[in-house]
């Protein structure tokens, strides 16, 4: 037992280090700036294989462990966090849940394409009248012959214009509640599938956020993911997974909002004298750097945790819970530190201060991982 | 095709300062890279790897921590990789470098043989050229382009202000300039075969046919007598005046110092 990453995880980190620098933060203000989805990032990212990191080589992926994975979402939210939501949503969303629930069939045809880098992944739960409460479902599937009928809509979803793969969420039977809820793989280009306008966003700008529409949409039987009735297991098992990559994606933003700060604070002159040289300032870098490495470590283990195939859904609500909160603090701590510069566009935290919010919110909110992790407590 | 680059671990000199009192370089937590030379001769072998298929062995010789640097090659996609590690190695200089090197090469199958124009913590330039003198092949220094057309390398060599095509029959060694191509990332499955499923054959002493006065500190016939770091230059003098009075200004100071 020990709290060190090993050579291999060091040299993934290295990597994803090099390739956030080279490849990604080139073009992370532009991307917020204009909220122009990150093409030659994503590009790269599958150039280099990092769209299939957690999965098998035999099915086209990299054969590494979730720890990898969440080491890359961190590194690369350190510079650009809609690029490292565009990695974790196709990733522990899309990806796992075919890999999870997926037949053999399922999985040469949906998985591979999105794991060996070829398309991207996206997954609609949220819609207008289901947020937090997942169960309220409105879009319907209905049995017709050899099809399944969809009718209905889902909003904010990540990923959504830009994806090839959508797993989407239908109510089967309304009675049943959420023993009525059924996954499906549906397809970009089906007929009867369509896009709403794109959301303008406060954070996480270059990401693609819209609504997804199905009237009429007929996609074949063998498109449903899992079993009839058991969508709502594979919704929540799946977002669990999620978590930890939202956790990795705010890790990235403080540390990266710590990062410029710490360069600033050394340049920054105020009263002839850098402001690192002020104790206020050198109290609120201690206080900002002990809350990452105490986080780090909840990240970490919730990765950890689930690759060694016990139940981690607590340990994924602790970590995103706590991680978010330290992005929010964090990155406003930073922009403090910059005095007017930081509220400024180009010198980063302003932007990344504006990012780390969503983490609070997507793939459940701190009052749903606060619902997970008091419910462990008390039952 | 079988394809052997050599490749130094070296601190990142970039991130390398200097100790004011001693002059020495301070190399604490100063992260080590793979020479980017060889960086740039290693994708040179890979690229052929892709193109027409070849055997790709990186070898390096140094400490037991330049295993992180082949494992790096081994996860950028090389075959197969030597260490050549022995106490009785240390403080070798270009000459001792090269007669171990080329040694341990004597022992593999190689078709063209890869090294870096020179590594960025010493730039001398020399362990190429001399590796490929003591296994009696030819070489070609300076490689800014290359390709195989049968069974010759052929080279464009870089000059400062020209270049030459040339070729060279194989087996022949070349020595690869950074500007050869832009390397590759490793890939993140790539690094796990690396280190799960790949290993780093380690080579010491006895495994290498050379002579005792050929390695090591004792086998190197250079000696460091003293470095001095490059003293600050002052600052320059800003002089605002007419056309005339400035060329009877410079000629004044060039006189002054004996130039003119």
């Amino acid at each position: 037992m020990d709290f060190y990453l090993s050579k291999e995880h060091l040299m993934a980190k290295q990597l994803f280090n090099d390739f956030a620098v080279n490849e990604v933060e080139p073009w992370a203000e532009e991307t917020d700036e204009f909220h122009r989805f990150p093409w030659e990032v994503v590009h790269k990212m599958q150039e280099v294989g990092l769209l299939g990191i957690p999965f098998p080589k035999e099915l086209g992926g990299q054969g590494c462990d979730t720890l990898v994975y969440i080491l890359a979402v961190e590194e690369i939210s350190k510079v650009c966090a809609t690029s490292g939501v565009i990695l974790s949503a196709h990733t522990s969303l899309a990806a796992d849940a075919i890999y999870m629930h997926g037949t053999d069939e399922q999985k040469e045809k949906f998985l591979r394409p999105l794991i060996d880098g070829r398309k991207l992944g996206s997954f609609a739960l949220t819609e207008a009248e289901a947020g937090t409460d997942a169960a309220g479902q409105q879009t319907k599937a209905v049995r017709d012959g050899d099809e399944w009928l969809i009718n209905g809509s889902k909003i904010f979803i990540t990923n959504a214009q830009v994806a090839d793969t959508y797993v989407v969420f239908a109510m089967t039977d309304k009675a049943a509640g959420t023993r009525g809820i059924s996954a499906f793989i549906i397809e970009k280009g089906t007929p009867g599938f369509t896009f709403g306008p794109p959301e303008k966003k406060m954070g996480i700008r270059g990401s693609s956020t819209c609504e997804l529409i199905f009237e009429d949409c007929r996609i074949p039987i063998g498109n449903l993911l899992g079993r009839e009735g058991k969508g709502f297991g594979i919704a929540m098992s799946t977002l669990d997974g999620g978590r930890i990559g939202i956790a990795a994606q705010a890790l990235g933003i403080a540390e990266g909002a710590l990062e410029k700060t710490v360069q600033y604070v050394k340049e920054r002159k105020q009263f002839n004298s850098p402001i690192a040289k002020f104790q206020n300032t050198q109290f609120v870098l201690a206080q900002m750097k002990t809350d990452i490495e105490a986080v780090r470590w909840l990240v970490y283990h919730a990765a950890l945790k689930k690759d060694s195939g016990k139940p981690f859904s607590n340990e994924a609500a602790m970590a995103k819970l706590k991680a978010s909160q330290v992005a929010s603090d964090v990155t406003r701590e930073c922009v403090q530190l910059h005095g007017g510069y930081g509220f400024i566009q180009g010198f980063h935290v302003e932007r990344m201060m504006r990012d780390a919010k969503i983490t609070e919110i997507y793939e459940g909110t701190s009052e749903v991982m606060k619902m997970v992790i008091s419910a462990s407590l008390l039952k | 095709m079988n394809i052997i680059v050599c490749i130094k671990q070296v601190p990142d000199t970039t991130e390398v300062r200097l100790d004011p009192v001693k002059g020495t370089l301070i190399r604490q937590d100063v992260p080590s890279i793979m020479n980017p030379d060889d960086k740039a001769g290693l994708e040179a072998a890979l690229r052929l790897k892709d193109e027409r298929g070849a055997h790709v062995t990186v070898i390096s010789m140094g400490p037991r921590q330049a295993d992180a640097v082949l494992r790096e090659a081994l996860a950028m996609g090389a075959d197969e990789a030597y260490l050549i590690t022995d106490s009785a190695f240390s403080g070798a200089d270009t000459w001792a470098t090269s007669s171990t090197l080329a040694a341990a090469i004597s022992k593999l199958d190689y078709d063209l043989i890869i090294t870096g124009r020179q590594a960025i913590d010493g730039d001398t330039a020399q362990v190429g050229p001399e590796t490929a003198e003591h296994l009696g092949i030819p070489h070609i220094s300076y490689c800014e382009e290359l390709q195989i057309e049968g069974n010759e390398v052929v080279v464009k060599r870089q000059f400062e202000d020209r270049y030459q095509i040339v070729s060279a029959k194989m087996p022949a060694l070349i020595t690869a300039l950074g500007e050869l191509n832009k390397p590759r990332y490793m890939t993140p499955g790539g690094i796990f075969e690396a280190y799960r499923e790949k290993e780093v054959i380690v080579w010491s002493r006895n495994d290498v046919p050379v002579e005792d006065e050929n390695i090591g500190l004792k086998g190197s016939p250079t000696r460091v007598i003293k470095t001095n770091p490059k003293k600050l230059k002052q600052p320059g003098t800003v002089i605002e005046t007419g056309v005339d009075e400035s060329v009877q200004y410079l000629v004044e100071k060039l006189k002054e110092k004996y130039i003119l």
